[in-house]
């Protein structure tokens, strides 16, 4: 058998249109749910919904949940999950309120402390699933307990019985590094479009909309880095193939118990920049932070292509799935409909987006 | 004749008070298909892992390169140069071809904080390799799941090559596939030889080893029955050698000669 005849295009295979490239993106279906939603929107809701004030108003909790929901995908591209982020957020919360309230230390100092805090107990994590085999739902599932219950306990004793620790507006205004986790970024680009009639302003003249707010810019600085890392990096490839073969990765030299054991890092610090975020804008933090965030986190990544089993999904998805998810929290608001169809658009939209994943599976390996 | 690039001898491996090898010699040169030939429950599995460092040897010496060699980790194995391809072939099917061929040794560009996977050079090597292995990839970029078995098969022998094996053990890679995708598979262990790679071909399907094979050895109950070269051993005395003599011929007898 000569080279020519086997190297020879096979005939069978057609080229692919654009289209079914297309197809075969993860992160498809949460675009595609943005466009649907937004159009529901466009023609159900209050036009103020689409003004500046509001698109900020429903990317804010898009942009709290999304941040964990990158993390969460990264996590469950290599495989795992972490149902420990919710209750991570309040644990977080506690130990930087104790760290500028209790302790007055500054944000240079307890920023750093808190991640490396969470980080830890992220590490901990991984080593736990990693040492037994057990599977991470239930390992994490205990550390969403624990967390939790020590948050409510924690609260107690720094507080001297209250279950909320308050003052840390206070603690953090006068600190140099408060504008880049609180408040409004780009005040002096929205002055200047208020001025030129741009976009809306009151009659003294500031803008409606003082600026953009931090966590959007740490939502979107993060969705980049994070597409970065999975698509054009080898650490990604190890990502992907962790959580496809975890065998298959180690035998082909993937080291990969670290790349476990660095995700549930991720998965915590994320947690603990979020829980940073709410404190020091709420100005206190109390148990019940982050509740549910964990179910949430783990259907925005779903929504934006992550499968279940791992191996397969993009940062980028998991973009839009937590903008869709704000979307149709804050827009609900706008619209005539009583706000509590909230939910069941949500088990809806997770029921969808898992069969539409599952499709798209078939599609690129090609089973039929 | 050149010297062997690993030579075993007298190999033998105990686990608790079971004998899985009981004396296995048996070496590979470079540019030689050399088949293992053994029934199920053989040892050529135990074996093939003894060769690929997965398992310590109770018993016997393992020369490589002329040097007395003890393999800690099949790790220690594949960077002295020998590289397993085993029946689940370690490739991702949801994952593209290119990134299954560099996985755990992915090129890049840049450095420091930029350091970056070098995707374009890595679809262009996952392209020409496929290519010299007479495969003509639509796309380096489809997912490995969208490959056919044979096509699997030959980018794990590809990406071994690659990386610059010496000796490429195969475990049963035709033993899934169809005729055609057999008949492929063969031919790219002919050209993985003819780049002076010592072959190691693992099968219980006569055909298939007597079509590539230079020479063939046969594994009985832990036991090697000694060495053929092509042409001095039918494919009846080979298949009554994995039997172990006696019975088959009976049955054989019985079914009209069709085995």
């Amino acid at each position: 058998m000569s080279t020519d005849t086997l190297a020879k295009t096979d005939e069978r295979i057609k080229s692919e249109s654009l289209a079914t490239k297309l197809m075969k993106r993860p992160e498809l279906g949460a675009i595609g749910g943005v466009i649907l939603v937004t159009i529901f929107f466009l023609i159900t809701a209050d036009r103020s919904m689409f003004t500046l004030s509001g698109i900020m108003n429903f990317m804010t909790p898009a942009a709290q949940l999304g941040i964990l929901g990158i993390a969460a995908a990264m996590l469950m591209i290599g495989g795992e999950f972490d149902l420990s982020i919710g209750s991570m957020v309040a644990f977080a919360g506690m130990i930087f309120g104790v760290f500028t309230v209790n302790m007055g230390l500054p944000l240079i100092l307890a920023i750093p402390l808190t991640i490396a805090f969470a980080a830890v107990l992220g590490a901990a994590n991984g080593l736990i699933v990693i040492r037994t085999g057990l599977p991470s739902f239930i390992v994490t599932l205990a550390g969403l307990f624990v967390l939790r219950g020590a948050s409510l306990v924690g609260l107690k004793i720094f507080t001297g019985g209250a279950t909320q620790l308050r003052g840390v507006r206070e603690a953090v205004a006068s600190d140099f590094l408060t504008p880049i986790f609180s408040g409004d970024a780009f005040g002096f680009l929205f002055d200047w479009l208020a001025k030129a009639g741009v976009i809306d302003a009151f009659k003294s003249g500031a803008p409606k909309v003082p600026g953009v707010p931090v966590e959007i810019i740490w939502f979107i600085l993060f969705a980049l880095i994070a597409t970065w890392v999975l698509l054009r990096t080898p650490f990604g490839n190890w990502i992907f193939a962790t959580g496809g073969d975890a065998l298959a990765a180690e035998n082909s030299g993937v080291p990969v118990r670290r790349v476990k054991i660095m995700l549930f890092m991720l998965t915590a610090t994320a947690a603990a920049l979020v829980a940073i975020i709410t404190v020091i804008d709420a100005g206190s933090t109390d148990a019940r932070r982050g509740f549910m965030k964990e179910f949430e986190a783990i259907i925005t990544a779903v929504i934006g292509g992550c499968l279940l089993t791992g191996g397969y999904g993009s940062a980028i998805g998991a973009f839009f799935g937590a903008i869709l998810f704000g979307m149709v929290t804050i827009g609900l608001t706008y619209t005539r409909f009583d706000q509590d169809w909230f939910q069941v658009f949500l088990g809806a939209m997770l029921l969808i987006a898992v069969l539409f994943n599952n499709a798209i599976r078939k599609r690129v390996t090609g089973e039929r | 004749m050149s010297h062997p690039i690993i030579h075993m001898e007298n190999i033998s491996k105990h686990f608790g008070n079971v004998i899985a090898l009981n004396g296995v010699t048996f070496d590979v040169r470079p540019g030689e298909c050399h088949c293992l030939l053994g029934d199920n429950g053989a040892g050529k599995s135990t074996f093939i892992k003894t060769m690929s460092g997965v398992h310590k040897p109770t018993g016997g010496s393992i020369t490589f390169e002329g040097r007395p060699m003890s393999f800690d980790s099949p790790r220690d194995a594949m960077e002295a140069g020998i590289a397993t391809v085993f029946q689940d072939l370690a490739m991702i099917p949801l994952m593209s071809v290119t990134r299954n061929f560099f996985m755990g040794r992915e090129p890049t560009k840049g450095r420091g904080l930029f350091k970056r996977f070098d995707i374009d050079t890595a679809n262009d090597i996952t392209r020409a390799e496929m290519r010299r292995m007479g495969i003509n990839l639509r796309s380096p970029e489809q997912a490995v799941g969208t490959l056919s078995g044979g096509e699997r098969q030959t980018v794990a022998i590809a990406r071994a090559v690659y990386f610059g094996a010496k000796v490429l053990i195969l475990d049963e890679p035709t033993s899934a596939l169809g005729v055609r995708q057999t008949s492929n598979v063969l031919a790219t262990i002919d050209r993985v030889r003819s780049q002076g790679i010592g072959v190691v071909f693992i099968s219980h399907n006569v055909r298939h080893a007597l079509a590539v094979g230079d020479r063939f050895t046969v594994l009985n109950r832990g036991q090697t029955l000694g060495t053929a070269t092509k042409g001095e051993i039918t494919a009846t005395e080979l298949q009554d050698l994995m039997a172990g003599g006696q019975e088959l011929a009976v049955l054989e007898g019985s079914l009209g000669g069709t085995v």
